[in-house]
């Protein structure tokens, strides 16, 4: 691990403006993904700003019956909070869906909207990789890419997006704040968030630099069946080939597809569709598979056909 | 490649980086500094005040930020009791109980746990009075080599009490309603991994020390 300097932060104003005004700096959380990257030196901070005790660990009812979640909730919390349980049930299967127990109790819900890829490519720091080392290629497109994306990828970069609660949340409307560091907030719908590659890979997120995540708001709950399908190479604690994150109701649904694309991939044309078949032609229009990820396609439509015509 | 190849790759490679950060560490010697707003001068020169409170004891470390709270653990505390495994939170050897919940110690720094409780499987047990857990994993041989035993007691110890707590898990059927079953076990248990395959006695293990407290 390369040096860094420590702080702990004790507001998020005061937390964004040390990212934003320290060169190499970067906000620390649960800390379950950028210490694992820090360890193989992908990712290289200069300077960490520990933001664990800003009190933003709370889950609060809005004004408009929904719930905002803290940036600091961690995922256990968040998927046996009694609320997302009863009302969300979606985003409480996906966040029990992923990762470990262990893992569940430290990482936070903004960290996991912002964990980064796992292409095997981006973490071999001896294989060029353009989203880690911009300008040095893409090992993948050629190489092992079973495990990426099918969907949004570009000539740069097919890493796929790792998180399976975003998946649900982005099914559900969620909508990210934010604090800079000029103290300025803002709201972001969950669908801009992410960003695809196209020529710029090493950039995730629109966040701005020094931007932090400060909660989470869910829309009022949507009535009808919540599921969240996860289809991987072990039982448990694999992260998923394909994902389904649903909400089926009378009359109206939400399909949201995880495991294929380098964000979460919804396609709002496509659920007012009856048949799980022409949700997928419209939801997966434009695929680019590889020789070794087609079989994704083949995956997804099945998957939904489970998950809708169950 | 498959998760299982991905997860030796990883493991592998990790080897070599705690060699080299171990060494680093062990060279980054200076003057003792604090957590302030304004970042110290330069990384890799101060030191950080931290104390944990490991097992019911108060601790004072001076650390270089790099130290994970394992190698705190192992290396400035000498309780080896703890495991490194993988080093990269795949493994689950590492795992103690921080605040009471179970945590991966290779996945956080020390200098993140000011002030915080830490249970370690020396705190849980001694051999003259062996925890529960330690002492159904020998009646029920839920180890060989032993190397995962401490990490998956401690594992244990936390995922005992997520259930009582009503945590799910995704295996859950009704969210609304979480009971202990082997199923529940082996999907929670699913962060420690035991090289030697001695799951069906840790489920075993697990399972009749929590007949034990229901009964």
């Amino acid at each position: 691990m390369r040096p860094f300097t420590y702080q702990r932060a004790n507001s998020p104003a005061e937390a964004a403006a040390a990212v934003a005004r320290t060169p190499g700096a970067k906000f620390i959380a649960g800390g379950t993904n950028l210490l694992d990257l820090m360890k193989l030196e992908v990712e290289t901070p200069q300077h960490l700003v520990d933001v664990n005790h800003l009190g933003l660990d709370q889950v609060q009812p809005t004004p408009e019956r929904g719930l905002r979640i803290g940036a600091l909730v961690r995922n256990t919390d968040l998927a046996a909070d009694a609320r997302v349980r009863r009302d969300y049930g979606v985003l409480s299967r996906a966040l029990l869906s992923g990762a470990s127990g262990q893992l569940r109790n430290k990482a936070t819900t903004a960290g996991n909207l912002l964990q980064r890829t796992r292409c095997p490519y981006f973490y071999d720091v001896t294989k060029p990789c353009n989203k880690r080392t911009p300008g040095s290629g893409c090992a993948a497109i050629e190489g092992v890419s079973r495990d990426l994306a099918v969907l949004g990828g570009s000539e740069a970069c097919i890493a796929t997006y790792p998180s399976d609660m975003a998946v649900a949340m982005r099914a559900l409307d969620a909508t990210i704040e934010t604090v800079d560091g000029a103290g300025a907030v803002r709201t972001i719908p969950i669908a801009e968030l992410h960003r695809l590659p196209g020529d710029m890979p090493e950039v995730d997120t629109t966040l701005r630099s020094g931007e932090m995540i400060t909660a989470v708001t869910l829309p009022p709950p949507i009535v009808g069946r919540h599921v969240y399908r996860k289809v991987r190479d072990r039982a448990s604690y694999a992260f998923a080939l394909v994902s389904i994150a649903a909400v089926l109701g009378d009359g109206h649904r939400r399909v949201a597809f995880g495991g294929l694309a380098p964000k979460p991939w919804r396609v709002e044309a496509a659920e007012a569709h009856r048949t799980a078949q022409e949700i997928a032609d419209v939801a997966l229009a434009g695929a680019r598979p590889t020789r070794q990820n087609a079989f994704k396609l083949t995956l997804a439509r099945r998957t939904l056909a489970a998950v809708v015509e169950a | 490649m498959s998760d299982a190849t991905w997860f030796l790759g990883v493991a592998a490679f990790s080897r070599r980086g705690v060699i080299v950060s171990a060494g680093a560490a062990a060279a980054a010697t200076s003057a003792p500094g604090i957590v302030s707003a304004e970042p110290p001068a330069k990384a890799g020169e101060a030191t950080v005040a931290v104390t944990l409170v490991v097992d019911g004891q108060p601790r004072r470390l001076d650390l270089d930020p790099r130290v994970t709270l394992l190698d705190a653990l192992r290396e400035h505390l000498h309780l080896t009791g703890t495991k490194k495994g993988c080093d990269h939170g795949q493994c689950g050897a590492c795992t103690v109980l921080v605040g009471g919940r179970r945590i991966n110690s290779c996945l956080t720094l020390a200098v993140m746990h000011d002030g915080d409780q830490v249970t370690t499987i020396e705190g849980l047990g001694s051999p003259e009075r062996l925890h529960p857990l330690q002492a159904a994993f020998v009646k029920h041989d839920g180890f060989q080599c032993g190397y995962c035993t401490s990490g998956q007691i401690c594992s244990a110890v936390g995922m005992l009490d997520e259930i009582r707590r009503g945590v799910p898990s995704h295996v859950t059927e009704d969210l609304a309603q979480v009971a202990y079953s082997d199923d529940e076990v082996r999907e929670r248990m699913s962060g420690n991994i035991c090289r030697c395959a001695a799951y069906p006695n840790i489920v075993a293990a697990i399972r009749e020390v929590h007949e034990g407290a229901v009964a």
